[in-house]
């Protein structure tokens, strides 16, 4: 009969499939595409690569299928080649059937041609070699390693369960992936993090795809057997088989990857990790790792040099000899699937350019876009720079988005605003690329603030219940006004510090650190704590110099002090107000002095204890130095009483 | 159009040196060595260290080279000094087209910036031979195409 697929095989012969065949390879493409949720998805944070809206199957999950039928890769190739997906570019159904036939053909030793379907051929056989064969099957699509992962898919799976776990899953995976990752380092816990990761995603993802047909897989499977999507019949057939086979063998490749065609996607559980990394080597998200902190940290792989210097080629785009965020962040996917022993590619893949991880992953990336643009900006005066661009961001963007205007310096709506307007011819004359880097990082300014870049704030968000440390932006990256609303929403005044991080923009890095910590208790510590990790960092220190000024004619309202402290109180009321100032400032100002007047109040209370504290520090200091005096005093009357005897 | 492209280090010993396959290379490496003695004596004739460009201009050091397969190749070898004292020479063929002066110059700017790309990786270090794959694509762009 004639297959339906064999109308749209455009070059290829008619495809006669046998009515078995016919039944087990559209339910594999259902698996298939329903493991990719109706669309060409790789993975949950891939952004669609193949055509959307077409009925086509996820690459990620096809490569995994292919790779279960247990051959070769060259094969494998050929097949996707000849079937005409790469031509397309997506697997719809046709390519799909083809393929399917091509593996059969490939399996029963007939050469990989066109012209070997047209005959008989039984099913290809996909091996499945463990219990979660489904779960494989439909987590590859997300999992970087299907095959690899079996040893762990099965902790996986339950570490998948956890999502949000990564630690678990990094360590469950670990023993697992110890083999394969040597270095000691994050890199081995990394890669299981996105298999983990790759799970849950697909576990969620293909939750209701597929019931599950395949009773062989255990109730593990079950969460993420939805992804798999036992396509029914499938799985008493090779279907089965096949699932397992990913998960059975521990391919060197693919640990880190999602799948022999896609090894290199960043699933959101790297990016979290490498983010996480850049940050202990950089505490700001938005600023360069230097080249030799670069260097030691990935010397720490045990890659051989000349394929480290290769890597960092390929990473840093702009070969400036330091890496921004998503220049790392592609690094060190470059590297862990390298150590995954994936060979390095010959150019940068499409899907670990800067400009693609930024789109990809807006929120961390725009943090980092946004600090990147902000460390740019820092030595040249970030300030009124960051303003302007948040400003101009915002004003392109959407009225509603002053809080990255405000984030930077933002010490009251009008003082924004003002700067807006000044900000706004200036911005102009920004780097464009930076502008339009902290554009769109300035429209999460809140999440930036988040994210931001400092550790210390990170810690004081830790210490603030309401956000997340890591990516509120995540929940908002695009539109600041869910993030202005999520903000107002939670607690004002939790908020001081942690949602409404003014724009804690590099400028006033430890200003708005400062400021954010004007909510939270230790202000004195963290002031310490700022300009230590800031010697690190020559943009938080130009912060510092740069937040004094800018901060002055932003603040109206509160004096223009230099004290940090200081600077964080109206910067956290600021930032507070500036933050709720998006889209109309004028309504949000009300809520703003409400806020204003608690951020106040917790930071006037705040400074109290610290005055307090210091004033106790202080009054024990000087009794200490009253009896140091005094034992001066008394050694300098002996030694005038001994000198007569000495000078005899 | 180039048949040969050499990067020197300050110290005189090749970084990277690239011929056209079908040449006797090491005919090539002995006429960049040669060529090192002409580049020094321009870089000490010119006092300070002015970064010219295109310092030295050999012009047609040997105009025929017809002892090999390629008769009559117009060998032209030209000079290029960083502040570093890395010197770039290149050996170009000039029997097919010639090569204008700002042609030359525009391929040692090429050089020079993908040279200083490849200083910029950390895992470089100076004195090393230089492997990185984007400044040999960038060198086989330049080189003449062999058929």
């Amino acid at each position: 009969m004639e297959a339906a697929a064999g109308g749209g095989c455009g070059s290829g012969p008619p495809l006669l499939m046998s009515e078995g065949e016919q039944q087990c390879y559209s339910e594999l493409f259902a698996r298939c595409a329903g493991a990719a949720g109706g669309g060409p998805v790789s993975g949950p944070p891939e952004a669609g690569r193949a055509v959307p809206g077409a009925v086509t199957a996820a690459a990620g999950t096809v490569a995994d299928l292919f790779r279960a039928s247990q051959l070769p890769a060259e094969t494998l190739h050929q097949i996707t080649e000849l079937c005409g997906a790469k031509r397309v570019g997506y697997f719809g159904p046709t390519q799909f059937y083809i393929a399917l036939k091509l593996i059969a053909a490939a399996q029963s030793g007939l050469p990989v041609r066109i012209e070997s379907i047209t005959c008989e051929l039984p099913l290809p056989r996909f091996m499945m070699s463990k219990t979660d064969a489904e779960i494989r099957f439909g987590n590859p699509a997300e999992l970087h390693g299907p095959k690899a992962q079996i040893p762990y898919s099965i902790t996986e799976k339950n570490t998948f369960k956890r999502m949000d776990d990564e630690d678990k899953q990094q360590e469950t995976q670990s023993p697992t992936m110890s083999p394969l990752a040597s270095p000691p380092s994050s890199p081995p816990h990394y890669q299981r993090v996105p298999l983990s990761h790759g799970y849950s995603k697909l576990r969620s993802s293909t939750e209701q795809m597929h019931p599950a047909p395949y009773e062989a897989r255990q109730p593990l499977v079950q969460p993420e057997g939805s992804s798999s999507g036992a396509p029914g019949a499938k799985p008493p057939r090779h279907q089965a088989s096949l699932i397992r086979s990913f998960s059975v063998e521990r391919e060197p490749h693919d640990n880190s990857s999602n799948y022999p065609e896609e090894p290199w996607r960043i699933t959101e559980e790297q990016r979290e990790y490498y983010i996480n990394q850049f940050r202990s080597l950089q505490p700001d998200p938005s600023s360069f790792i230097s080249g030799s902190v670069a260097k030691n940290f990935f010397t720490k792989s045990k890659l051989s040099i000349p394929e480290l210097s290769y890597i960092w080629e390929l990473s840093d785009a702009d070969c400036d000899g330091a890496l921004t965020l998503p220049e790392f962040c592609a690094a060190f996917h470059l590297i862990v699937a390298r150590k995954n022993g994936y060979p390095l590619p010959e150019g940068l893949p499409p899907t670990l350019q800067p400009e693609y991880l930024q789109a990809a992953f807006p929120k961390p990336k725009r943090e980092c876009t946004l600090f990147d643009s902000y460390s740019e900006s820092m030595p040249a005066n970030q300030q009124p720079r960051d303003l302007n661009r948040m400003e101009k961001l915002s004003i392109k963007d959407m009225a509603d988005f002053p809080v990255p205007a405000q984030d930077v310096t933002s010490d009251d709506k009008q003082a924004l605003k003002s700067t807006v307007d000044e900000a706004l011819p200036k911005d102009m004359s920004e780097d464009p690329a930076t502008s339009k880097d902290s554009n769109s990082l300035k429209a999460r300014p809140r999440s930036r603030s988040y994210s931001s870049t400092s550790i210390e704030e990170a810690m004081k968000r830790g210490e603030d219940p309401p956000t997340p440390p890591p990516r509120p932006q995540k929940t908002h990256s695009r539109a600041s006004s869910l993030d202005l609303n999520k903000v107002f929403q939670p607690s004002v005044p939790a908020t001081k510090s942690g949602l409404l991080p003014p724009p804690p923009a590099l400028p006033p890095r430890p200003c708005p650190s400062q400021s954010e910590q004007a909510s939270e208790a230790e202000i004195q510590p963290q002031l310490n704590r700022a300009p230590s990790q800031a010697a690190d960092n020559s943009p938080t220190k130009k912060d510092i110099p740069y937040s004094q000024p800018p901060s002055k004619p932003i603040r109206r309202k509160f004096r223009p002090e230099n004290s940090a402290t200081e600077n964080q109180e109206p910067s956290s009321t600021v930032g507070g107000p500036a933050s709720a100032a998006t889209g109309k400032p004028h309504t949000a100002v009300q809520k703003q002095s409400s806020k204003q007047k608690k951020a106040i109040q917790t930071a006037i209370r705040k400074n109290k204890e610290a005055n307090a504290v210091l004033a106790r520090l202080n009054s024990e200091l000087q009794q200490q130095l009253k009896e140091v005096h005094q034992e001066r005093i008394a050694l300098e009357n002996q030694l005038e009483q001994l000198r007569p005897v000495t000078v005899l | 159009m180039a048949v040969c492209v050499a990067v020197i280090a300050k110290e005189n010993y090749p970084l990277y040196i690239r011929s056209s396959p079908t040449e006797n290379e090491l005919k090539f490496h002995y006429m960049v060595h040669t060529s090192l003695d002409v580049v020094d004596e321009k870089i000490s004739a010119m006092g300070k260290a002015l970064v010219d460009q295109r310092e030295l201009y050999l012009g047609l050091l040997y105009p025929t080279e017809d002892h090999k397969v390629y008769p009559s190749y117009l060998l032209c070898r030209y000079g290029y000094v960083t502040n570093s004292k890395v010197k770039f020479v290149m050996v170009v063929d000039s029997s097919n087209t010639a090569l204008r002066d700002n042609e030359i110059r525009s391929m040692f700017r090429k050089l020079h910036s993908s040279y200083t790309d490849v200083m910029c990786n950390p895992f470089y270090n100076p004195g090393d031979r230089i492997q990185s794959r984007a400044f040999d694509s960038m060198v086989t762009s330049m080189m003449v195409q062999v058929c």
